[in-house]
């Protein structure tokens, strides 16, 4: 029984390209082989079936599927199957060419005698740049889960993005299928995952329709894992995503990205950071709000009811600098390493500039940057609206050659900004607007406990720091900064 | 080769794939009805009637002309429409 198995001819399946020198060396090797009666070989070919030259039967793989489904790394690879040519039953494989190698595989003395020992193959056409994705789509289990919408043949594909809705103002890139495969490849997250309930419709949010959103924006799959950070960072209670929307007032999200992804996907921390023409700063930013749109459901003028707005509604995100090793960065300061990545996420407004450039002290450039801060929301109003003070570069400079560290500054701003609620209460200085009475007597601060965050971005010219202020429903009762390891 | 007219829906998916109607007038009464004539034959008498029954209907009526039906209005005509009318009936064919 045993002598009988043996006896039958083993099979084996080899994959061939043209182009590929190694199989053309090998091609007086192949057609022996083909001539051999104690096997039986399929040949797929994956550029040009009418290679190799004068073999019948051979297979055209140009669309791949075969090459695909069986893995095909490298040009040639011999398998040997053990039930009929099932490829489930690959016993095993070789690649490229390798004289002694072969001639085991294949128990036949002397094959390929005339040829050289070792010759290495090349890159299967399953390996070309970008078609993994081509081929997955074709060809691989269904990822995508998300309805197709079928433009009619006279749509223009940009328009039609408009037309559904699903831009907000700026052309959008079209979520092809091949596009949104590939931003799933920037990330090892599962497809179907659902992140949590997009606000305001409150809807299952999963990777795939963050890939999708992601893809319009305009990221890079690169971006992807920031671009995910991001949304699990606005759907934590902490956050109040939902309010944020819906608020009458400026605020949207403003995202602060820390750690070593900054550099390697090319974020900017430094000359016009907060300004136009990076990639990564742009799109990542748009691609949290266009989630908040097109998944949540959050329109302007439906329940984004915000006034006026502000510009960081189409993208508001930019990356720490981190240069200066003594100077804590923004996620050290809520509790993560240097060597982390996090996004920070805070409700924030437009940007108020702080220009001094007459301090050389500390003391000095601290109490005007207090000054400054007091006009966050409104100068009578103290502990409804937190900020972020950004500080640039040469300040930064000011405050280590003056011996001070962060938390000197965070020490010093909290002291100036203490203030007598006397001078501050509805009608003081013949303003109505300000605190209620009842704090008179009391002594304020501008912000509540954790309501001032420090953060250094810019170029290094120019002293010139920043304010972005908060939301007026800052704090537990609504958005609180919140950070998310990348 | 997927299609590249095949896009995947951003959304989540609670309304038709399909573009989405203008929201309709839920009265016509008080609003201000357009009425294009696209400049074919008879067209005036048939506008004329359509806008005596919107008139008795609650509804205030203005009038428009294409300067041919043979092309599509001029820009300047449909901005001046979508800000002078809530909602405009064109007619179609003679």
């Amino acid at each position: 029984m045993n002598q009988a198995l043996e006896a039958l001819p083993a099979n084996y399946v080899l994959v061939v390209k043209k182009d590929c020198p190694t199989c053309t060396l090998i091609e007086p090797v192949i057609r022996a082989l083909a001539g051999n009666t104690a096997l039986s070989l399929k040949v797929y070919v994956q550029d040009d079936p009418s290679f190799p030259a004068n073999l019948d039967g051979v297979i055209d793989d140009s669309s791949l599927e075969y090459s695909y489904q069986c893995d095909i790394e490298v040009v040639p690879t011999l398998i040997r199957l053990t039930d009929g040519f099932d490829a489930q039953s690959e016993e095993s494989r070789i690649y490229g060419w390798d004289k002694e190698q072969w001639q085991s595989f294949t128990k036949i003395e002397g094959l390929g005698a005339e040829l050289v020992n070792f010759k290495p193959g090349c890159g299967s056409k399953t390996q070309d740049p970008g078609m993994s994705e081509v081929l997955a789509l074709r060809f691989g289990k269904q990822i995508l889960q998300a309805r197709a919408v079928e433009l009619a043949e006279a749509e223009d594909i940009m328009e039609a993005c408009y037309e559904r809705g699903w831009s907000d103002g700026l052309p959008v890139v079209p979520p092809t299928p091949l596009r949104v495969m590939r931003m799933l490849n920037g990330s090892a997250r599962d497809a179907a995952e659902i992140v949590g309930k997009a606000p305001p419709d409150n809807v299952p949010c999963t990777i795939e329709k963050i890939a999708i959103n992601a893809v319009m924006a305009g990221c890079k799959p690169e971006y992807f894992p920031v671009v995910i950070a991001s949304v699990e960072a606005a759907l934590q209670d902490r956050f109040c995503m939902h309010g944020l929307l819906c608020t009458t007032y400026f605020s949207s999200p403003v995202m602060i990205v820390n750690g070593p992804i900054t550099k390697q996907i090319g974020m900017n921390s430094g000359v016009n950071a907060l300004g136009q023409g990076n990639r990564a700063n742009a799109t990542i930013g748009r691609a949290l709000q266009l989630i908040i749109r097109n998944v949540g459901g959050g329109v302007p003028g439906g329940i984004d009811r915000a006034n006026m707005g502000n510009p960081g509604k189409y993208t508001y995100c930019f990356a720490e600098d981190e240069v200066d090793e003594n100077w804590q960065s923004l996620s050290m300061d809520r509790g993560f390493g240097r060597k982390d990545s996090v996004i920070s996420l805070f409700a924030g407004d437009g940007l108020q500039p702080v220009l001094d450039q007459q301090s050389r002290t500390p003391h000095s450039l601290a109490k005007s940057m207090a000054m400054s801060l007091r006009s966050v929301a409104h100068t009578k109003l103290f502990g409804i609206a937190d900020a972020i003070l950004v500080v640039c570069p040469e300040h930064r400079r000011v405050f280590r050659e003056g011996g001070w560290n962060k938390e000197d500054l965070r020490t010093a701003l909290y002291e100036e900004l203490m203030t007598p609620g006397a001078e501050i209460i509805r009608g003081a200085n013949d303003i109505a607007e300000g605190i209620p009475a009842k704090f008179k007597d009391k002594m304020i601060n501008k912000f509540r406990d954790d309501g001032l965050h420090i953060v250094t971005t810019g170029g290094t010219a120019g002293m010139f720091s920043a304010i972005i202020g908060g939301w007026v429903a800052s704090g537990e009762r609504g958005s609180q900064l919140t950070s998310q390891k990348i | 080769m997927q299609s590249t007219t095949t896009l995947l829906d951003p959304t989540a998916e609670l309304q038709s794939a399909a573009r989405q109607l203008l929201p309709r007038l839920q009265s016509i009464a008080g609003a201000t009805v357009g009425l294009l004539d696209i400049s074919k034959p008879r067209g005036k008498e048939f506008l004329d009637e359509v806008q005596k029954h919107l008139e008795e209907a609650g509804a205030k009526v203005k009038r428009y002309s294409k300067p041919t039906f043979t092309r599509v209005a001029p820009t300047e005509l449909t901005q001046q429409i979508s800000v002078e009318c809530d909602a405009v009936i064109e007619g179609l064919a003679d």
